[in-house]
C-alpha cells in the first residue's frame, strides 16, 4: 500500500523536448517494444479481474444471472462485510490517530538523525510485515500460551481478556481480534504516509503565528490542522483499504468466515466444481467497488495535499 | 513552555516518550516470538526454562526430512522471486525507459497500470486466476514456479515506484539524445548510460519485489502450490516453534534487505551530490 501513496502524487512534468526526428524515423518499432508487458498485463492482471469480477453475473452453465446476488442478503455475508468495514474502520482510526502521534514526536528529532532513520526503516519492514509471520508473532504474543498471556495467568488472572474474549476463546482467533494484530501494520503505514505530509509544514509558518502572538494550540487549530486534514484523511482512507484488502494475517488466524475476505475463502474452497465460485465473484466485485470508491476519494484528497506541498519543503 | 517558541514540534521529553512507548510496543512481539521459540518444556507454576534445542532442532541436518516441505517451500520461493525480478527487468523495465524517452505521453496510464494491483486486492484476483490458473496449468504444468506470472503483477505498485522515483532525478531524454548525438546506437545509449544511471531505483525495485514475493501467501495457497509461507502455515500446525523461527528469521531478512536498499540510496545520493558539485 505503501507505493501507492507516493505514486498518485502530482507527476512530473514533462523534462526536455524530445529528439523529433529519431522519434518520427523509429516510431513504428518503438511501439512493438510496448507489447510485451501489455499482453502480460493483459493476461495476468485484466483477464483475471475481469473474470473475477463477472463471475459474480454467470450461473454453473456460465449463463448470465443476476441470481448470485442473493448471497448478499445471506445474514453470514452481511455480517461478514459489516465485519470487514467495523475492523477497518476501527484500525484506520485507532492506527490513524498513533501513527500521526508518532509522526509529530519525530518532529522534535533531528530530520537526517538516526532517530528518524530508524523509524523510517523499521516502518517499512513492519508495514510490510502483514501474512502469516504476522499471525505467529501475535500467537506468541498473546495467543494461548503467549507471553504476555502466561505472565496474566503468572500473577494470578487465569481467566484474561486475552484467552478468554467475549466467551469464544482466545482473542486473536476470533475477528474482533483481528484489530489488535491489523494495528502492528496499520500504525507504521501511518507513519510512512503522513510524515512526508508533516515534514512540508514550513518552519515559517510557525514563526509567522508566533511573531503574531498566537500560541502552540492556534498554530495547531488553525493553521497546522487545516492544512494537515486532507493529507490525515487521505491516509486514513489508505489505511482503510489496506485493512479492508488484507487476508493472509486473517486466514491464518481464524479457521472460519467472519470478513469479506475469509467469506470468499470459504466460497472458494467448499466449491466442489473446478473453476470459479459465482459466490465468490459477487464477493469480489463488492470489494472492488469498495476500493475503487476508497481510491477514488484518496487521489482527489492527495490533489489537496499537494496544493500546499508545491512549493518546496523548508 | 517556558522559553518563547518559534516551532510547532513538541518538546524533547514529550516525543521521546511517544517513541519509547512505541518502540516498546512494536519491539514486544518480536521479543515474545524469541521468548516463544527458546522455551523448553512446558511452564509448571509460572516458571518456564529456556534452552536453545528448537533452534539447534532447525538447524540439525538430522532433523532436515521433518523440514522437507519447509525447505522445498523455500526453494519454490526463492525461485519465484528470482523469476519474478526476471518479469520486473525485462518486462516492466523496459516499458518504463521506452515510456519515459518516446512516449511521454503514455507516462499516466502506465502508472495507472501500475496501481491497479492495489485496488484490487490479491483476495479477489485469486477469484480471477483460479481459471486463468487452469489454461497455465496445461500449458506449464500445475508447478510452483507458475506462481511468479501472478506474483509480477502483485509487485508492480511496488517494482514501479523506485524506478519511476529514479527517473524523475534524471534526465533520461537530455542524456540519452546527447549520447545519441555523440554516435552512440541504441544498445550503447541504454546500457553505458540509461542503465547505470538508473542502477539505484533498479536495484530497490528488486529488492522490494524479493520482500513481498517471500511474504506472499495468498495466491501460492489458493492456487495450492508449496511456497515459503504456505510451508509455514502447514508446519505451524504440528511443530509451531519451528514456524515461530522461520517467522524470525524471515523479519531478520526483511530488516537487512532494507538495510542494503537504504545502503544502495545513500550510495546513490553521495554521488549525485559529488557529481553536482564537480559539475
Amino acid at each position: 500500500m505503501t507505493a501507492l501513496a507516493e505514486q498518485t502524487a502530482p507527476a512530473v512534468t514533462d523534462r526536455g523536448v524530445g529528439g523529433s526526428t529519431t522519434r518520427l524515423r523509429r516510431r513504428g518499432p518503438a511501439w512493438l517494444g510496448l507489447a510485451p508487458f501489455g499482453v502480460y498485463v493483459l493476461l495476468f492482471l485484466a483477464v483475471p479481474a475481469i473474470l473475477a469480477v463477472t463471475s459474480g453475473f454467470a450461473d454453473n452453465e456460465g449463463r448470465f444471472t443476476f441470481a448470485n446476488f442473493a448471497a448478499l442478503a445471506d445474514p453470514n455475508i452481511l455480517q461478514g462485510l459489516w465485519a470487514s468495514i467495523w475492523i477497518s474502520a476501527v484500525t484506520a482510526i485507532i492506527g490513524g490517530v498513533i501513527g500521526a502521534l508518532i509522526c509529530y514526536a519525530l518532529l522534535a528529532m533531528k530530520p537526517d538523525g538516526a532517530v528518524r532513520s530508524i523509524v523510517d526503516s523499521a516502518s517499512s519492514v513492519l508495514a510490510q510485515f502483514g501474512g502469516v509471520m504476522l499471525a505467529f508473532a501475535f500467537i506468541a504474543t498473546i495467543g494461548a500460551n503467549g507471553l504476555i498471556t502466561s505472565l496474566l495467568k503468572d500473577w494470578g488472572w487465569i481467566e484474561n481478556p486475552l484467552n478468554s474474549f467475549n466467551g469464544g476463546g482466545v482473542m486473536i482467533y476470533q475477528i474482533p481480534g483481528l484489530v489488535v494484530v491489523y494495528l502492528y501494520f496499520q500504525i507504521p503505514l501511518m507513519v510512512l504516509t503522513f510524515l512526508p505530509a508533516l515534514q512540508g509544514l514550513k518552519g515559517t509558518w510557525a514563526e509567522a503565528n508566533a511573531t503574531l502572538g498566537g500560541t502552540r494550540l492556534q498554530y495547531w487549530l488553525r493553521i497546522g490542522g487545516p492544512v494537515l486534514l486532507p493529507a490525515f484523511l487521505g491516509s486514513l482512507i489508505l489505511l482503510f483499504a489496506n485493512s479492508f484488502s488484507s487476508y493472509a494475517t486473517a486466514a491464518a488466524l481464524v479457521s472460519q468466515g467472519g470478513i469479506v475476505p475469509l467469506a470468499i475463502r470459504q466460497q472458494l474452497t467448499s466449491e466442489t466444481v473446478l473453476g470459479v465460485s459465482n459466490v465468490a465473484g459477487v464477493l469480489a466485485l463488492v470489494m472492488v467497488i469498495v476500493m475503487v470508491v476508497l481510491m477514488t476519494a484518496y487521489a482527489a484528497l492527495q490533489r489537496r495535499t499537494g496544493r500546499w506541498q508545491n512549493g518546496g519543503r523548508s | 513552555m517556558s522559553a518563547p517558541r518559534f516551532a510547532a514540534e513538541p518538546s524533547r521529553a514529550t516525543s521521546s516518550i511517544i517513541l519509547i512507548a512505541a518502540a516498546v510496543l512494536f519491539l514486544l512481539p518480536i521479543v515474545a516470538m524469541l521468548e516463544f521459540s527458546f522455551r523448553q518444556g512446558q511452564r509448571v507454576d509460572g516458571v518456564q526454562n529456556y534452552g536453545p534445542q528448537h533452534w539447534q532442532g532447525v538447524f540439525d541436518p538430522a532433523n532436515s526430512f521433518k523440514y522437507q516441505g519447509l525447505l522445498e517451500g523455500i526453494g519454490n520461493s526463492l525461485l519465484i522471486c528470482l523469476l519474478t525480478v526476471v518479469i520486473v527487468l525485462v518486462l516492466l523495465l523496459p516499458v518504463m525507459i521506452l515510456v519515459e524517452l518516446r512516449f511521454p505521453k503514455l507516462r499516466r496510464v502506465l502508472e495507472f497500470i501500475c496501481i491497479i494491483p492495489i485496488t484490487i486486492p490479491a483476495i479477489v484476483l485469486v477469484v480471477g486466476y483460479v481459471p486463468v490458473y487452469g489454461v497455465v496449468a496445461q500449458i506449464f504444468g500445475s508447478v510452483p514456479w507458475t506462481i511468479a506470472f501472478a506474483a509480477g503483477i502483485i509487485v508492480l505498485p511496488y517494482a514501479y515506484r523506485p524506478i519511476a522515483a529514479n527517473m524523475a532525478g534524471v534526465e533520461l531524454t537530455v542524456l540519452s539524445e546527447a549520447s545519441r548525438s555523440l554516435g552512440a546506437g541504441w544498445g550503447r545509449t541504454l546500457f553505458s548510460v540509461i542503465l547505470p544511471n538508473l542502477r539505484r531505483g533498479i536495484l530497490a525495485s528488486c529488492f522490494i519485489t524479493i520482500a513481498v514475493v517471500l511474504g506472499e501467501y495468498t495466491i501460492a495457497a489458493f492456487l495450492a502450490q508449496n511456497t515459503f509461507q504456505t510451508a509455514l502455515v502447514l508446519i505451524n500446525h504440528t511443530d509451531s516453534y519451528v514456524s515461530v523461527i522461520f517467522a524470525v528469521l524471515a523479519l531478520l531478512f526483511g530488516f537487512v534487505l532494507l538495510l542494503v536498499i537504504g545502503r544502495v540510496g545513500a550510495v546513490g545520493t553521495r554521488r549525485e551530490r559529488r557529481t553536482r558539485r564537480t559539475a
